[in-house]
């Protein structure tokens, strides 16, 4: 078993730190085409992510802005370098533990984030589809 | 990377002439109070010394004074053992809201045996109101346990006001001063204090001892049974070498309190005052009622840990409020019954400063802060 202490830095993954060091794709997108948001700020989670969905439904932008701890800001920011690149139907295919593995794992207590980062995608998209209808 | 630590109300380094008063009772003056030999004598001379040093620093008798071996446990004592001991009399405590974890789960088991548990709430400052004290007492009531400092947002409750009133009621008053004690003056018999807790790893002593003052007369049963040692209060055999280091933490606290807290009064000040400066920023706590080493404060739109954690990736070490609480989800009981809404509340940073910080020191988060809170708000959904 992993060992892990009450220390933040030291419980989370390497992979966590550098990742919520040098954070990815944060910030809005103004013309995006899809936007999902999940989370409560009672709880200390908010996480909103914007997609710029192109030609062949391919998801060519993406971006993040979230309100949480050290585990909601790198799995944000994990997701959007998983999704980026990727058509809509691959990256619905991205589940919880595909975000967490990336990030070399989580403390449980914060395995929550990663199913927020998925939730927000899915959010995004659907809303996506939804906009695509009208 | 340039360190710098600010969470002095997390624990303190152990002060090296503390460390120098301890050396020789640990591998030759070794041995066990409760011996009759020499070696045995000369340990107990050192306690009763160190004893008599720390009931120096708060105006009590050396008697009065029991070691144990946390503020945790102190509380577990001053709680337990009042309530085992005067439950003839009555099964009513009153505490604060905003106590330590320690008095809360004392409490909470307490009330699962049968007790009555009164939790007083606390102004916008976290302040208890003297007269709610008086207005909650019945003929039931059989002690009264009120923080001296909260650990989390430094405020100052007016202890003397409360052991007055506990006195005139004929109720017994505990507080916990593990933040307070050698940092602010403290007279348990012009204050009218029947228990206070004080911890030596909060004042530059070893981790692993802390003290219970139990004033002469008061009914207590003791939680640990065995040799009989600390009066029969605390069996186990005694820890002289950390005894004898916490007394000379207390020595060098009685010392330089003056000093100490002027200085570090200046540099509260003058990071209240800047941190302020950030828009959407929040000072927790009473701005003047606190300790002089803690500065809370809370920011619009950005989440504690992440804060914590930028602040420590540049060499700063702070908290978002106690240290026992940093790896739970939820926001912290204190600034919730402060009247904080949660989200405020995971937006905290406590600051908590020490001998051995400089003004440069308070420049360097200075510096560092205004970055990183625009940062992670720069990534945050709110604006």
């Amino acid at each position: 078993m992993k060992k892990t202490n009450n220390t933040c830095s030291s419980l989370y993954t390497p992979k966590v730190m550098e990742t919520f060091k040098n954070t990815h794709n944060y910030g809005q997108i103004k013309n995006a085409n899809g936007i999902g948001q999940v989370g409560n700020p009672v709880c200390g989670d908010v996480m909103k992510l914007y997609i710029k969905v192109g030609k062949g439904e391919i998801i060519k932008d993406i971006k993040f802005e979230t309100f949480g701890c050290v585990a909601a800001i790198s799995t944000s920011s994990i997701i959007t370098d998983m999704v980026k690149g990727k058509t809509i139907k691959e990256a619905l295919k991205i589940t919880k533990d595909n975000v967490v593995e990336s990030l070399g794992g989580l403390p449980k207590i914060k395995y929550h984030c990663s199913v927020l980062a998925v939730d927000a995608l899915k959010m995004a998209i659907k809303d996506y589809f939804s906009k695509q209808k009208k | 990377m340039k360190k710098v630590y600010l969470d002095y109300a997390a624990t303190t380094p152990t002060d090296k002439r503390v460390v120098k008063s301890m050396e020789t009772f640990l591998s030759e003056k070794f041995g066990n109070t409760m011996s009759l030999h020499s070696f045995g004598q000369e340990a107990k001379l050192a306690l009763e010394q160190s004893r008599q040093a720390l009931a120096d620093l708060i105006n009590a008798n050396s008697n009065e004074i029991i070691f144990t071996g946390s503020a945790t446990e102190s509380n577990n004592l001053a709680l337990k053992g009042i309530a085992l001991a005067n439950k003839g009399k009555g099964k009513h405590i009153i505490i604060s809201s905003i106590e330590h974890a320690c008095i809360m789960e004392s409490a909470k088991w307490l009330k699962s045996q049968g007790f009555e548990i009164t939790k007083l709430p606390v102004d916008k400052y976290g302040l208890v109101n003297p007269e709610d004290v008086r207005k909650t007492i019945t003929d039931k009531t059989i002690l009264v346990s009120i923080i001296h400092a909260s650990n989390e947002i430094g405020t100052l409750q007016p202890i003397a006001e409360i052991g007055k009133i506990c006195k005139e009621k004929g109720v017994y008053f505990h507080t916990d001063a593990a933040q307070s004690f050698g940092k602010v003056p403290i007279d348990v018999k012009k204050m009218n204090i029947d228990l206070l807790t004080a911890s030596s790893h909060k004042m530059y002593g070893p981790k692993g001892v802390a003290l219970l003052y139990v004033r002469d007369g008061v009914k207590i049963e003791p939680i640990l049974h065995g040799g009989g040692q600390e009066n029969g209060l605390r069996s186990s055999t005694v820890n002289v070498p950390a005894i004898v280091g916490f007394a000379k933490a207390a020595e060098l606290c009685k010392a330089e309190m003056k000093k100490e807290l002027a200085r570090q009064t200046k540099l509260r000040e003058k990071l209240i005052k800047n941190i302020l400066k950030i828009k959407g920023s929040y000072l927790n706590g009473h701005p003047k009622k606190r300790l002089a080493n803690n500065v809370n404060v809370r920011f619009d739109f950005i989440e504690g840990e992440s804060l914590i954690i930028q602040l420590d990736l540049h060499g700063i070490a702070c908290s978002t409020g106690s240290a026992c609480s940093s790896m739970k989800l939820e926001p912290s009981y204190v600034l919730l019954a402060t009247g904080l809404r949660p989200e405020q509340a995971h937006g905290s940073l406590r600051i908590s400063l020490g001998r051995f910080t400089s003004e440069k020191d308070i420049n360097y988060l200075l510096k560092v802060l205004p970055e990183i809170v625009k940062k992670l708000r720069s990534m945050s959904p709110f604006k």
